[in-house]
């Protein structure tokens, strides 16, 4: 018996859960440089949070929704992944869990599931971590080289943190102490600083974006458009006051800003379809970035200026139209 | 004219699969019968001049063109019309064919045998036109739009240069390929002939870079010839496509709903080029065209010299495609060509292909949810946004569907193989279309 089905018969060989593979291995790297540096209490936040992810949504698919559970499509892998890479490597199992529940159940599956949420579900599951424990969210272990049991770890600042401290106090001694403490470039591209514990290794980062251009997973524009934007943006400010804290090359290399352009301001959901879209999106999460990290009582902004963004998508799409052919060359 | 071109907006490239490039045209011999249709084109069916028990020989015209836009018929063997019916077509609708039991391979006289290429243009631009007419040729790259309509530019309207398609951008297809390689003068005297018809200087046969054996051959002989020149491009489907090779080839883009006179351009294909130049400088009709036969249940891929009518299971067994292996026989390209359902559905003037694909790759994969990647906008060569269409002809919106432009899609499938979520977008805006042009 002959097959009939239409045209094309032939498809690329990308699909959904190829994708999300493709995303899952770039960020690859970075679990490994978490290790290196925040030893096995990393490995556990991340374990929790992609085993957290997957369950909640193949509960809510199984016994809520009533449908084919989704998780075979990887998607809320990625989710796990994105959200433990967001936390302290110290965060309590229970805590990263609310974590999970709020980022699939609440900001993923009550939209519709994949493909109809607005915001990034990663970043919205962090964001509510954040304003819920924020005293858990912002003390980071000292980043401690293959001290694998964590064992008499110190907390510290992010590089942001102290940067922010710095300007908070903004005396002369306390200054120069502060300063001391900031981790040198070198540091910080390999990742040997605080934070959370996929943000840190900019030389990870960088690895996994080099796996998803050559995988053709997404182009360079919203990665590129961003840093650039927050680096100009940075670059004038410090031209202008000479002021230490929005020093560009500290800017670019320290927080989420990388883990931030290169994983989830390129998220196809929640971010605009065409290639002039995505520019003026990345744009805006930059300057938002900037203001944020400079002007409000937050040491960092990523989450917040890609969320913010998030909501403008469908205003960005709606302009940003393609011109269709032969209706007249601009 | 060295650098290479192409279409600037979207596009995509799936693995060619070109297994048989190198394989020379084969003459696929005669079958036992045929099924001529008396439709091949667009436009309508001609009148039927035979009836059963009437003795034929190759080139006999069995049907006439039925006004401006239908296109002749001929007889592509010699034997007896065994009865003027409606049989079922490759898609298991009935069409009018007349069918003839083979005897032998007679030709009318009038038809020039001689293998000596003719090179002087002795015709007149309306003895051109009228050769075209009478030997039935009609646009062989797929769309089947009778050649004379198109050789007669619109008054009012000024071409200035002819296009030759030899881009041949679906996969596995290599029929224009082998006909570029082996009959390269016949195309480029061809080109010559339209252009004299057409009245213009310049032709200019755009070839994918792909295919350096035609290029190399094209150039050999465009030497010796003034006003014929050939274009590399950079290789990107839908390149064959007219109105994106026009805009590839000369930076003009048609203006939506346009024709390509409107930008002085006239693209033929180059098998229709060298049926031209047969029937002009040899008096032969077109009863014959090269088809690729291909594909991974193909044992021998082979490029044939096939008889209109000749039925898709000869040409199956000739490359020993054994039927229980055969999971999906696809007429054309497996981009835009369609799955038949009927083994014996006849080779037509259009049939630049016959593909066929083993079972475990022969199933339509699983539709699941947009998430929305943008690669349907980025691959659409006319800057339409196909997941909006898919999602607007699902809600049944036909107003909003206008303004997306979906009369604009060209039906090139570049969104649906592209898209990750395996939807079917191409189904999507062909049936968009359908019920935009239906509700007007
Ligand atoms: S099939 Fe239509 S909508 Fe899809 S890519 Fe081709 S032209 Fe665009
Ligand atoms: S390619 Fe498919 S999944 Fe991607 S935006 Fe288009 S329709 Fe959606």
């Amino acid at each position: 018996m002959l097959k009939i089905s239409t045209a094309p018969h032939i498809n690329s060989p990308q699909d959904t859960r190829s994708i999300m593979r493709d995303v899952i291995i770039a960020l690859m790297p970075a679990l490994a440089a978490a290790l290196l540096f925040f030893g096995l209490s990393a490995l556990v936040v991340v374990l929790t949070a992609v085993a957290g992810c997957v369950a909640f949504e193949y509960l809510v698919c199984r016994y809520i929704l009533k449908i084919p559970p989704t998780t075979g499509d990887l998607s809320a892998v990625v989710t796990g992944l994105l959200l433990a890479y967001n936390l302290p490597s110290n965060m309590p199992v229970w805590m990263v869990l609310v974590g999970c529940f709020v980022a699939v159940v609440i900001a993923k599956t009550a939209f519709g599931g994949l493909g109809k949420n607005v915001f990034n579900p990663a970043l919205v599951g962090r964001v509510f971590l954040f304003i819920s424990f924020p005293v858990q969210m912002t003390s980071w272990p000292k980043p401690d080289f293959l001290n694998f049991l964590n064992a008499d770890v110190e907390t510290g600042a992010t590089t942001l943190g102290i940067l922010k401290h710095i300007d908070a106090e903004s005396s002369a001694t306390k200054l120069a102490g502060g300063l001391s403490d900031l981790p040198d470039y070198g540091q910080m591209f390999i990742g040997y600083t605080g934070g959370c514990i996929g943000e840190v290794s900019a030389l990870a980062l960088l690895l996994g974006f080099a796996w998803l251009l050559w995988r053709r997973i997404i182009g360079w524009h919203i990665p590129f458009y961003y840093l650039a934007t927050v680096f100009i943006f940075t670059s004038v400010m410090w031209l202008h006051s000479g002021n230490i804290q929005v020093e560009p090359v500290t800017q670019l290399l320290s927080g989420g800003l990388l883990l931030g352009a290169i994983f989830m301001a390129t998220d196809y959901v929640t971010t605009p379809m065409t290639r002039k879209g995505q520019i003026v999106f990345a744009v805006g999460c930059g300057i938002l970035t900037v203001i944020i990290r400079r002007w409000s009582v937050y040491p960092e902004g990523v989450s917040f200026a890609i969320l913010i963004m998030n909501a403008f998508v469908p205003i960005i799409d709606y302009f940003t139209v393609p011109r269709v052919f032969g209706t007249g060359r601009k | 004219m060295s650098n290479k071109k192409t279409f600037t907006m979207g596009g995509i490239h799936p693995d060619k699969h070109k297994i048989t490039a190198e394989k020379p045209i084969e003459d696929a011999g005669l079958p036992e019968i045929v099924y001529i249709p008396v439709k091949q084109h667009i436009g309508s069916p001609a009148k039927i001049l035979v009836a059963k028990g009437d003795k034929v020989r190759v080139g006999t015209l069995l049907a006439d063109a039925d006004g401006i836009v239908s296109a002749d018929v001929h007889s592509s063997v010699s034997g007896e019309v065994l009865k003027v019916e409606e049989i079922e077509g490759e898609f298991g609708y009935l069409e009018q064919m007349i069918t003839i039991k083979v005897e032998g391979d007679e030709w009318e006289a009038s038809i020039d045998r001689s293998p000596d290429i003719i090179r002087e243009i002795n015709a007149s631009p309306e003895e051109i036109i009228a050769k075209i007419r009478e030997a039935g040729i009609v646009g062989m790259g797929g769309a089947g739009y009778p050649t004379p309509v198109k050789t007669t530019i619109p008054a009012g309207k000024k071409v200035d240069c002819l296009i030759v398609n030899g881009i041949e951008c679906e996969p596995y297809l290599t029929a224009d390929d082998r006909l570029m390689v082996e009959k390269a003068e016949q195309i480029i005297i061809g080109a010559k002939i339209l252009n004299k018809a057409l009245g213009i200087q310049n032709a200019v046969i755009a070839v994918d870079e792909n295919k350096p054996a035609a290029i190399e051959a094209l150039r050999n002989i465009t030497r010796s010839y003034v006003g014929v020149n050939v274009q590399v491009m950079k290789t990107k489907y839908p390149q064959g496509a007219e109105k994106q090779l026009i805009e590839a080839v000369t930076g003009r883009e048609v203006p939506s709903g346009k024709l390509p006179a409107d930008v002085g351009c006239i693209v033929q294909n180059v098998g229709t080029v060298n049926a031209v130049y047969e029937a002009v400088q040899k008096n032969k009709p077109l009863f014959e065209r090269v088809v690729t036969v291909s594909g991974d249940a193909a044992e021998t891929p082979s490029n044939f010299l096939v008889r209109i009518g000749t039925p898709a299971s000869f040409l199956i067994n000739k490359v020993h495609g054994s039927p229980d292996k055969i999971g999906k026989i696809i007429f054309g390209g497996p981009m835009m060509g369609t799955s038949a359902v009927n083994i014996n559905a006849p080779i037509t003037k259009l049939s630049s292909g016959i593909l066929l694909f083993k079972d475990d790759i022969s199933f339509k994969p699983e539709e699941t949810v947009c998430i929305r990647c943008g690669k349907c906008v980025e691959a659409c060569p006319v800057g339409l946004m196909p997941f909006a269409i898919a999602a607007q002809v699902r809600d049944g919106d036909y107003h909003e569907m206008k303004k997306l432009h979906v009369l604009d899609c060209i039906e090139c499938g570049s969104c649906a193989y592209i898209c990750p979520a395996r939807i079917p977008l191409l189904d999507y805006c062909k049936l968009g279309k359908y019920e935009l042009k239906k509700s007007k």
